[in-house]
């Protein structure tokens, strides 16, 4: 029991870490809050459908479509919603408005196109369940492929930022947006590539979560939880992000199991409270306070 | 007609609750994720009192603004008190208003997430107008007072404003409770007009479309964002086949005020001022 619940935990941890990284990368760079993330992560989710039920493309296309599609989405959002405020350098809270608003858009224009039905993935995904110690715990064959694939390209990311050229300079950009660009730095450029970095790793997530639970239009609410999960690490931070949602994924897991079902959710939400009030800066994160 | 009516009473009851946010958010500065939950509180405290207690109307319609006060309270104290920085703190009473919600739905005088069905219609238009117009007389009169004043100082430079003397922690926290009695008002109206309550009523959608009327009409204005809101409440409803798009145009509405006018539709402009400012330019022109 105990260490199946710790297995169920960490799976779902996987997911909300592949979304929280979303919410990190972004912030890290311009200090807001993508709420507009949810409804890339809803969008990825429903591309890959489409692949999968249209062009019945197997697992590694689809999720690579959804990838693919959900980055683009995250480009055309930034230089749509949030390139004008950046520009004038408005307070992080327009772009968070913003960013709100976006998400309320796409949910609903999603709504009114595709409409409000549940969608399953085709169940072939689904099958397979390896059984560990024993037989004493199991974990379905999908949970473990997400969970591999989420650690890999948060690992991934991490090599990219710290090897190459671009991610240099966004971990430049990271710590001074002017000085960076003073040097030479295509800012447009850059911020176009951390939000597409953020869309791909969302629309990865979106397909793990609606192949494990379904695909509908406010799916993005569970994302909540990422962001939770980014402030438990430290907004900012990528390897507060994967921690973080290991942490919070096991920990509402174990409310689940041995509480009840119901407060999974005041939990979370109750933590995130105490996390901002105590320790606003999270596990790993920087000093964000606001400027003068 | 009958119809009409009712949209007018639900747009006027709309129109308190975003009265109330925009004295915290217009006139304060301070973003909330939230305030739709408080509408919730004050919804189902007044309508627990007149569907089980058959408490009179007008003294439940208190008790509803009381409860909205006091739970304000729970979240304010501890997150203003931490001085979060400003879009933590809309995340927070995101957080908060979640949770409140999820309660809500598991409560058992609440009736869970079936919701409250039978509540004695007691709202009228008439109430709902004179509890709006009450409601404007007093948030001005609010405004223009001492307390109102330091609001807006805490908006303009919280610094500043605190080096003049100003206790930053206890004038939001008195912003947050006023603006949420504001709300549960709106909300035990709502309850006694709709005669029926669900928790997905308050949910963070309708704390968005609170935010998108204050925004729209302009922070730093009272009547702008009750022109907004009852814009947002009537056209849809005058454009009946839109219904589905409402939602669409809310988020729309929402990142283009941000992109091209922030200051809003009034920005720091109350109606009165266009009509004192042209009784004044008369004479001389």
């Amino acid at each position: 029991m105990f260490l199946q619940t710790v297995v169920t935990g960490l799976s779902i941890g996987g997911i909300y870490a592949l979304m929280a990284v979303g919410y990190s990368l972004v912030f890290s760079v311009l200090s807001f809050s993508n709420f507009a993330h949810g409804a890339v992560i809803m969008l990825g989710a429903y591309i890959g459908l489409g692949l999968v039920t249209k062009l019945h493309f197997g697992l590694g296309l689809v999720v690579s479509g959804a990838m693919a599609g959900a980055g683009l989405i995250a480009i055309v959002n930034e230089k749509l919603a949030y390139s004008l405020l950046r520009k004038r350098k408005a307070p992080s809270l327009y772009l968070m408005i913003s960013a709100m608003g976006c998400a309320v858009f796409l949910e609903n224009m999603v709504y009114a196109t595709i409409g409000s039905r549940f969608y399953a993935f085709p169940a072939f995904f689904k099958q397979g369940v390896l059984c560990l110690f024993n037989g004493t715990c199991s974990i379905a064959l999908l949970d473990l492929f997400a969970f591999g694939i989420s650690i890999l390209a948060i690992l991934g990311l991490h090599l990219f930022l710290t090897h190459t050229r671009t991610g240099i300079a966004i971990r430049a950009g990271v710590s001074d947006m002017t000085m960076c660009s003073l040097m030479g730095v295509n800012l447009d450029r850059l911020i176009s590539i951390v939000f597409f970095l953020a869309g791909i790793f969302g629309g990865a997530a979106g397909v793990f979560l609606g192949i494990k639970y379904l695909v509908y239009p406010t799916m993005g609410w569970v994302t909540n939880k990422a962001y939770i999960a980014a402030v438990i690490g430290g907004l900012g931070s990528l390897p507060g992000a994967l921690l973080g949602g290991l942490i919070l994924g096991v920990l509402e897991t174990f409310v689940s199991t041995y509480v009840s079902s119901v407060m999974r959710d005041v939990f979370s939400f109750g933590l995130l409270i105490a996390l901002l009030v105590w320790r606003p800066n999270g596990l790993y994160g920087r000093d964000t306070g606001e400027k003068v | 007609m009958n119809y009409v009516l009712s949209i007018v009473t639900l747009a006027g009851i709309n129109m308190i609750a975003v009265l109330g946010l925009s004295i915290f958010t217009g006139f304060t500065g301070l973003f909330s994720f939230g305030h739709a939950a408080l509408v919730g509180i004050g919804a189902y405290a007044s309508a627990i009192l007149t569907y089980y207690y058959f408490v009179p109307f007008p003294i439940a319609l208190l008790a509803g603004m009381a409860a909205a006060s006091l739970v304000s309270l729970v979240i304010g104290i501890p997150t203003l008190r931490a001085r979060l920085r400003s879009d933590y703190f809309a995340i927070a009473i995101l957080g908060f208003g979640e949770a409140l919600r999820v309660i809500l739905e598991n409560l058992e005088i609440t009736n869970g997430a079936r919701g409250l069905p039978g509540i004695e219609p007691f709202t009228t238009l008439p109430i709902v107008a004179g509890c709006l117009a009450l409601s404007v007389w007093v948030a001005s009169n609010f405004l223009r007072s001492r307390y109102g004043a330091a609001c807006i100082a805490v908006r303009e430079d919280p610094v500043a404003a605190e080096m003049a003397g100003i206790n930053l922690f206890r004038t939001r926290l008195l912003s947050l409770v006023v603006s949420a009695a504001f709300c549960g008002l709106s909300g035990g109206l709502l309850a006694h007009f709709l005669s029926f309550i669900q928790p997905v009523m308050f949910t963070l959608v309708q704390s968005t479309a609170l935010l998108a009327a204050v925004i729209a009409g302009g922070m730093g204005s009272l009547s702008g964002p009750l022109i907004a809101s009852f814009i947002f409440i009537a056209m849809p409803e005058a454009l009946r086949v839109a219904q589905m798009w409402r939602l669409v145009a809310y988020g729309l509405v929402l990142v283009l005020i941000m992109l091209f006018r922030p200051q809003g539709l009034m920005g720091y402009q109350e109606l009165t001022t266009f009509f004192r400012r042209s009784r004044h330019e008369r004479p001389s022109a």
